[in-house]
């Protein structure tokens, strides 16, 4: 068990390989580039194909077919190139495709620039494609969750034949950290009858999203919402610190999680009773455990590299029974632990709305 | 009794959608001949596309996948290369392939992807109800060229065997047609050797199989056989414009 230090993006590809990943297919874009390099130096040496597609629309659509034959496959990208992957996404979804696409977010919209953002949350968590669907949203917070929640991420994909999205960005993919990959070697995976693998032997499968017989295709669609209703019970994850006495409540996820975390550290140091809740997933949202933490008395205070997203998640989980403030920077700009501070400030002395 | 014609297995009992007169039946069958005869129905994963063959998955009798418009030869490529033993084939329309999948269908024959592409170029969007197509003849009149396509405003028509014949890639490239029972065999012995090119593992492989749309052409169906024969064939002639297995004296 030997810590190894490591960019996040390679953590994240080592995880993905001894996953048994059997299949990426990418496309270059900043930040994420570490990971399809990593995959073409170690893939193709260990039993996976790596491909390098014509754009993001074509990675996504060999994800798709990949992932109907059956085998743990992956893609990954950045802001705007996960914009592109959006059609293929909803195909997935729609066709229940079981995938892992990573987003190594940078500040946008349009083609923004290249500086670690969370401004993709709600394309994340809210769909992004068309249709009625849900991804499952993972958020590392650092370089060893970048390889844990890879793994994790393959197995909640094979478990709920889902696609799943590790929301990473540009400072969790290019910093390092020491990592430790287990070594046990057990790769879980499922069996897949459904897969188009040749249909030797048996009937033949067919993947496919097109329903165009309405009652039929409400009754698919309960189905999925049904899945959906099951992760949403089994499948949420946070992570909270001195949320019990707290005054204010820091919510961040990812990079921002950090930052809250020492601004946390800073503010018990002045006596100020702060705490830290880290959603690790965005979709299903820990919306019941901030509800339960929402009181009288009692304020949130989200930390956010974007305009303001996740927030919305926090307003409806503590449904007006606390207020939620929002501290956050953008355009590639990393909020400071005293910037957080200072809101802190402001909201224990009354001096916001 | 004996049995003198029957359905190929590759083939379902599902009855088809297409369009009286449409030749989209004829080149499914042909598809369907071709599994039988190389005995690959049980290996074969077939990925239909966005048109009118957007149904496929449900008249094909094996494995199936239904992509996105266009990117069938990725969602292709996703399949054969980690199943590199299977046999993978795209079955795409005009719009589908020339048009909305240019990028996909270059990029898997420049690739050399070792995949059985069936075009089937009948010079309109079908499904949509009679649009202009990549493939729209020059003078031809659709619901959105309705004075008829000019250079001016929409450019040429696209030849796909030509343009794909410029790249080292492709290991078969054929343009073949449905007008008459001889063409009709013709196009059966080009779809079975663009399999057969895929069962060597000698790479991309596509037959552009020329067809006709008599609802969309606003032409009974014997009429838009002529039509296909008098108009298409002169400006996008039949022939073989790669065949690697001809080079080695195969």
């Amino acid at each position: 068990m030997a810590k190894i230090l490591m960019k996040g993006n390679e953590a994240l590809s080592e995880a993905a390989i001894r996953a048994g990943l059997k299949a990426f297919y990418g496309y270059p874009i900043t930040p994420q580039n570490e990971v399809p390099a990593y995959m073409a130096e170690h893939l193709p040496l260990r039993g996976g194909v790596y491909l390098q597609a014509e754009s993001e629309v074509s990675a996504i659509n060999m994800v798709y077919g990949a992932a109907g034959a059956g085998v743990r496959v992956m893609t990954s990208s950045s802001s705007p190139g996960i914009s592109l992957k959006q059609e293929g996404i909803s195909y997935i979804a729609a066709a229940q495709l079981p995938c892992v696409i990573v987003n190594v977010v940078r500040n946008g919209p349009g083609l923004g620039g290249i500086q670690p953002a969370q401004g993709d949350y709600f394309q994340a968590v809210k769909g992004g494609g068309h249709g009625d669907y849900r991804l499952i949203v993972l958020a590392p917070g650092n370089v060893q969750e970048m390889a844990d929640l890879t793994t994790l991420g393959f197995d909640l994909a094979d478990k709920w034949r889902n696609p799943v999205m590790i929301l990473s960005d540009g400072i969790l993919g290019q910093m390092m950290e020491p990592v430790v990959f287990s070594e046990d070697g057990a790769v879980s995976e499922v069996d897949k009858p459904w897969a188009t693998n040749g249909a030797a032997g048996r009937e033949r499968n067919i993947v496919n999203s097109l329903d165009i017989i309405p009652d039929k295709a409400e009754k698919n669609m309960l189905r999925l919402l049904e899945k959906y209703d099951q992760i949403k019970a089994e499948e949420v994850r946070w992570q909270e610190h001195n949320t019990e006495d707290a005054d204010v409540i820091l919510v961040g996820y990812g990079t921002s999680a950090r930052v809250a975390r020492s601004a946390m550290e800073l503010a018990r140091k002045e006596g100020l009773k702060v705490g830290l809740f880290r959603p690790i997933t965005l979709w299903p949202f820990p919306e019941q455990r901030l509800a339960e933490l929402a009181k009288a008395g009692r304020s949130f205070l989200a930390v956010e590299m974007s305009a303001g997203q996740m927030i919305e998640d926090v307003r409806l989980a503590v449904n007006g029974v606390s207020p939620v403030h929002l501290s956050n920077r953008l355009g590639g700009m990393v909020p400071t632990p005293e910037d957080v501070l200072e809101k802190v400030r402001e909201i224990l002395e009354g001096r916001v709305s | 009794m004996k049995t003198v014609f029957q359905k190929p297995e590759a083939l379902t009992d599902m009855p088809m959608h297409y369009c009286p007169g449409c030749t989209h039946g004829i080149i499914h069958r042909l598809v369907g001949e071709a599994i039988d005869s190389l005995a690959i129905r049980e290996q074969t994963i077939g990925v239909a596309s966005v048109g009118c063959s957007v149904f496929a998955y449900d008249y094909f009798n094996c494995d199936m996948q239904q992509a996105a418009h266009g990117r069938a030869p990725a969602v292709a490529t996703g399949i054969k290369r980690v199943l590199p033993e299977s046999m993978v084939f795209t079955y795409q329309g005009d719009g589908d392939l020339a048009s909305i999948g240019m990028a996909e269908i270059v990029h898997a024959a420049a690739r050399g992807e070792n995949i059985t592409v069936v075009f089937v170029n009948n010079a309109i969007y079908g499904m949509t109800s009679g649009q202009m197509a990549p493939t729209s003849l020059l003078g031809q009149k659709t619901a959105t060229s309705p004075r008829g396509r000019t250079v001016e405003e929409m450019g040429y028509p696209i030849k796909m065997c030509e343009l794909l014949a410029t790249l080292e890639g492709p290991a078969y490239l054929a343009r073949v047609s449905t007008h008459d029972s001889r063409h009709v065999l013709q196009a059966g012995k080009a779809i079975k050797k663009a399999f057969e090119i895929q069962q060597q593992k000698k790479g991309f492989a596509m037959v552009e199989v020329l067809s006709t749309c008599s609802v969309n052409w606003g032409m009974t169906p014997v009429k838009a056989l002529g039509w296909l024969e008098e108009n298409m064939i002169p400006y996008y002639p039949l022939g073989v414009y790669r065949d690697v297995t001809a080079k080695e004296g195969n």
